[in-house]
């Protein structure tokens, strides 16, 4: 639980191929953007959330990294690694550490750099989220465990490929609205179906892009920051649920058994449920994500999540708003940073600051961030205070 | 794959072997210590017929590092006669004969292109059970 848990500053970078700046420089963009946004607050701690730094830059030991850069040395720094769901993983360390009284005022920040390597090397080094040796080294990329969740998922419920197609659209759309957004353009549902196959039955437009991309939140209790008279985001709940590192070692595949607890747990310690919630920042990192993330945490029964999409109910003013400014698919997944893209996202929605895709009256916004085919799910609940 | 990470798998690569737990009788692939099924842990080798049926697939056609030479190639989730699910490579097999129940059943082959170190990886692929005649 995290009674008294408050976001006071965000900052993010654009996500996109960014060439000319190096991981160290990111995260000290975001985090300086965020330490600005909060009133520049001395800040006692970091958590850096992060998954390939070491096999994609060949840096390790990124919080006293990033600590020094961002000009904090000597503060207490380390980072967290949960693959794709590094993130909110992080952010829930952050709330563990303000909510026991162990830190007055702490800086979480997500931040990964992909683009430096060649294609089949970021292949091989994001199949480390499943299982090493009975998963990767078998052939079996991070695409192809999603494929096999896609094609069961419609063998079982009888559903075609083009029905995912409102996943993609939704989000596209959503990313125009959205400056830092990797792909703000409109996608159609043609465009969807002639999509070049990746790992059939999942194709370039079912899927995230690899990108660059850093997001930073700081933390306090809901006594300091009233006391520092700053606008707060409250954290009513943050919540990890595992499941099995293995696809193949869990007893339905299509249940997302981790995104279940972690969801359950949310709700539980915020004291809602789902029809309480105005908008949802999921995992789209492919749309069968999308679809079984939304029925484990209760918005859809089983097999009819993807009834979501096509009755529009996922748009900006559907009955629950998801990827509300491009989410993975179009805003784009920097990996270990996606999971604080989506709190700075929700924060900013509760803080009315959405621009454009402003969910309107949005009071209690609920993030999932998921790392690897389901092993690791954060989700964490914010809510608007008055 | 360096050569002691290789050699430590071989009875899992070559042979499919598992566990068996012996208060419940619940097999598992690969080896683990603690039973998914009662939570004891006390456990026999166990290995597995090879047989079983496909429970979902996939065609990579953009493959990890080590494993381009192969793509595109099927991979399945194959579930075993005695009950677990293993990921693993299709082999021998017509794209278009791949689908959700078919039979298949456990060869060895090799598993990716050869290693810096020099290293041949062989392993588990699965091929069908009554292969297609145009084989």
């Amino acid at each position: 639980m995290n009674p008294s848990v408050a976001i006071i500053g965000v900052g993010q970078t654009a996500v996109g191929e960014h060439w000319d700046r190096s991981l160290r420089d990111l995260a000290v963009e975001a985090l300086l953007a965020a330490m600005h946004d909060a009133g520049s607050p001395r800040v006692s701690s970091l958590f850096v959330g992060n998954m390939l730094a070491g096999e994609l830059t060949g840096q390790e030991h990124l919080g006293a990294l990033i600590a020094d850069f961002a000009g904090l040395p000597g503060i207490e720094a380390v980072r967290v690694e949960a693959a794709c769901g590094s993130g909110a993983a992080a952010l829930r360390l952050g709330c563990m550490a303000v909510g026991s009284g162990a830190a007055d005022v702490v800086a979480v920040v997500g931040v990964e750099k992909m683009t430096d390597r060649p294609g089949s090397e970021v292949t091989a080094s994001l199949a480390m989220a499943a299982d090493g040796d009975y998963e990767a080294r078998q052939g079996l990329s991070f695409v192809a465990l999603n494929a096999l969740l896609m094609r069961r998922y419609m063998h079982e419920h009888q559903v075609t490929r083009e029905q995912f197609a409102p996943f993609c659209i939704t989000a596209h759309r959503n990313a125009v609205g959205n400056d830092r957004a990797m792909f703000p353009f409109a996608i159609s549902a043609d465009d969807f179906s002639r999509a070049k196959m990746i790992a059939d039955p999942v194709s370039l437009l079912d899927s995230s892009p690899v990108c660059d991309g850093a997001a930073a939140i700081i933390l306090t209790s809901v006594e300091t920051a009233r006391a520092m008279g700053r606008r707060a985001v409250r954290v009513r709940a943050s919540a990890i649920g595992t499941d099995t590192i293995a696809l193949h070692d869990r007893r339905d595949i299509l249940e997302l058994r981790g995104a279940a607890t972690s969801a359950a747990r949310a709700y539980d310690q915020a004291g809602v449920k789902p029809a309480d919630i105005d908008f949802f920042e999921l995992h789209d990192a492919f749309t069968i994500m999308s679809v079984l993330s939304l029925e484990a945490s209760g918005f859809a029964a089983r097999g009819e999540g993807v009834r979501l999409g096509l009755d529009g109910e996922i748009g900006l003013t559907g009955r629950i708003p998801i990827t509300t400014m491009g989410g993975l698919k179009a805003r784009g997944h920097p990996v270990g940073a996606t999971g604080m893209y989506q709190l700075v996202e929700a924060a900013l929605q509760l803080r009315g600051e959405a621009g454009a895709n402003q969910v309107t009256g949005a009071t209690l916004g609920m993030t999932q961030n998921i790392g690897g085919s389901g092993a690791t799910v954060v989700t964490t609940i914010l809510e608007a205070v008055a | 794959m360096n050569a002691p990470h290789n050699w430590r798998q071989q009875a899992q690569r070559y042979l499919l072997e598992g566990v068996q737990c012996t208060a419940c009788d619940h097999r598992m692939f690969p080896p683990r210590r603690v039973c998914t099924e009662c939570g004891l842990t006390s456990m026999r080798p166990n290995r597995f017929c090879g047989g079983g049926e496909v429970y979902s697939y996939s065609f990579v056609y953009h493959p990890p590092a080590g494993h381009e030479e192969f793509a595109p190639y099927p991979v399945a989730l194959v579930r075993l006669d005695e009950g677990p699910l293993v990921a693993a490579q299709l082999t021998d097999v017509a794209h278009d004969d791949v689908a959700i129940g078919l039979r298949v059943e456990m060869v060895t082959r090799r598993v990716r292109e050869d290693s810096e170190d020099g290293v041949i990886v062989y392993g588990y692929k699965f091929r069908p059970a009554i292969p297609p005649a145009r084989r």
